[in-house]
């Protein structure tokens, strides 16, 4: 195959190389987090802040939530209040003291 | 008690030195020294001669041992135990009290376990195999500048392995087609690029030139892609003096990370470096130049779990710790076992990784391992089961000889990278599934496409020369 030239787009950290997830991927997802005994959490901003440190939370982190249907509640909600922003969920890891994993599962428009 | 009286000559080692009803103390050095003694040399005698060559002996009796408390301040060897599978070899076991070593030096810990000693006629070769450091020795050490979760926390990445790539040719290039080089893989995915251990400042590319160039290849990333960037900037240099002229420069230019070859620039210079970082926030890289002379001999040196432990202490935020899969030496358990070393809180005694000590590192915090030589987007699922989240993983001929390019190769990794993550955390057998997994990431990135057939034959399985005791047979 001749060479291809590479373009560079703006990207959003881990899982931004593969496609938008499925609802069911992102589902495995949340249940991986739980597993790991991590606390989801929701949360938001515009796109211009998208190299901030801080986003919008939506509510608070769901300390002990079990439920994954739960959490993807939450995320629908917040998407639906804020349409154009990026969403992402987080698994707080309490006992590393950082986060275990987040990534952007709405990309904004 | 009755006062000693002064004998002067020589005195067989055992007498002072082995003490098999001595019970260690939680806070003494613990030393695991495997040893092949002279023919006629017994093993008491060779591993008490060991703990007093370390520690307070010397070859013959003086009358100012008598001066002080010779049973407080003596290394003592209080255990000698078969080499699985080596009858040439044995463990000596070895306590050292606490106030033999300086606080937060782990030149005076080296100069001592590791120092005369290994010289010493009676004995045929000495390797240190581990070293147990109590908790009290720990807290005087500064430690990782930063950290794991801090830097996690800076660079804005989460729950995956980070991908680093060491620009080549190692040298000869200019300053600013090197910083191209660095553009193009960040650009493309990758969250550091590496300068080379052998690049410091050469006829060919001032170090100043080099941090300026790069700098602006960093900042032009980020802006492109949004996400946080990085290059090591090897600050190793012909003096301390020099290497932090270097890394104060880096600081003021803004870069997020430097680097430090720790072995060859010394334990010293390294310390002074790792205390300059966390003053200012600076991550610091750690390359292990040198670390082959000391430790892949299974007879004689250092193992590197021990140099490992001395780097944790000394300062570093990323080690080179082997790839298992690459080009370079490595076996699978012990790496397992110094990588552990290294990231974990308390990592409990386990000879089937060879690790002979519990180690107890309190709130010291850990640094990420680091994967790097003659790995490619094929190794991926490999390298994610093996080195976990908390490392990084590094393509140099996996990104740059791609066929379109760094950016294309960068692109190709970070796919293959994401991809395993995805799958590994949906419950699939990552390593087992591995084809699969990067065929299906494939149909969405044709980078990925061409790095894999690009790789697909090649493959370096020698035999490991440094293996675990237990399989030495």
């Amino acid at each position: 195959m001749d060479i291809q030239a590479y373009k560079t787009t703006t990207k959003l950290e881990t899982f931004s190389y593969l496609p938008e997830m499925t609802t069911e991927q992102v589902k495995k997802q949340i249940a991986y987090m739980i597993r790991q005994g991590w606390n989801p959490g929701v949360e938001h901003t515009e796109i211009d802040n998208m190299m901030g440190a801080y986003w919008y939370m939506w509510k608070l982190p769901m300390f002990g939530e079990q439920s994954i249907d739960a959490v993807m509640a939450e995320l629908e909600s917040c998407r639906r209040e804020n349409p154009e922003h990026l969403i992402r969920v987080v698994g707080y890891d309490n006992y590393a003291q950082c986060q275990g994993l987040a990534f952007v599962v709405y990309r904004g428009r | 008690m009755a006062a000693k009286k002064y004998n002067a000559g020589v005195k067989e080692y055992r007498h002072t030195y082995w003490t098999p009803e001595y019970t260690p103390l939680d806070t003494d050095l613990l030393a695991c020294f495997k040893i092949v003694p002279q023919p006629g040399v017994d093993r008491e005698e060779a591993a008490a001669a060991v703990a007093a060559e370390s520690s307070t002996g010397t070859w013959t009796t003086v009358w100012t041992d008598l001066l002080t408390d010779m049973d407080y301040y003596k290394g003592r060897s209080y255990r000698i135990e078969d080499v699985p599978g080596d009858d040439t070899a044995f463990y000596a076991f070895i306590a050292y009290p606490i106030d033999l070593f300086e606080s937060g030096s782990v030149v005076n810990v080296f100069t001592s376990l590791v120092g005369n000693v290994f010289g010493f006629k009676a004995v045929r070769s000495l390797r240190l195999e581990d070293v147990r450091f109590p908790i009290a020795f720990v807290k005087t050490c500064g430690g990782p500048p930063v950290g794991i979760q801090v830097e996690r926390d800076m660079l804005n990445k989460y729950g995956r392995p980070l991908l680093g790539c060491t620009i080549k040719p190692k040298l000869g290039l200019s300053a600013k087609n090197y910083g191209r080089a660095v553009y193009e893989c960040l650009r493309g995915g990758l969250d550091f690029t590496k300068d080379d251990e052998n690049v410091n400042s050469q006829p060919f590319m001032n170090w100043k030139h080099r941090f300026d160039f790069v700098m602006e290849a960093i900042h032009k990333a980020e802006a492109e892609t949004g996400e946080r960037k990085g290059h090591y900037l090897n600050v190793t240099a012909p003096c301390s003096e020099e290497m932090m002229r270097r890394a104060e420069y880096a600081k003021e230019i803004g870069a997020p990370i430097v680097m430090h070859d720790y072995i060859t620039g010394g334990f010293s210079a390294n310390t002074a470096l790792a205390n300059f970082c966390r003053e200012n926030g600076i991550l610091l890289h750690i390359h292990r130049a040198m670390h082959a002379v000391l430790d892949r001999n299974p007879h004689h040196g250092i193992h590197f779990r021990v140099l490992t432990k001395i780097l944790r202490l000394s300062g570093g935020d990323q080690l080179h710790t082997g790839t298992v899969v690459g080009k370079l030496e490595g076996d699978r358990a012990a790496t397992l076992g110094w990588i552990d070393l290294l990231r974990e809180s308390f990592i409990p005694e386990d000879r089937s990784r060879g690790l002979f000590f519990d180690q107890d590192w309190g709130s010291m915090p850990g640094a990420f391992a680091v994967a790097s030589g003659g790995i490619h987007v094929w190794h991926m699922p490999a390298l994610v089961n093996i080195f976990g989240d908390d490392s990084v993983l590094q393509f140099g001929g996996g990104t740059l000889g791609h066929p379109w390019g760094n950016a294309a190769g960068a692109a190709a990794n970070r796919v293959a990278l994401e991809a395993c993550i995805q799958a590994r955390n949906e419950g699939r057998e990552v390593e087992k599934e591995g084809k699969d997994i990067l065929t299906g990431a494939a149909k969405h990135s044709p980078e990925l496409r061409i790095a894999m057939e690009t790789w697909k034959e090649i493959k370096f399985e020698f035999d490991t020369v440094d293996k675990l005791d237990v399989v030495n047979r």
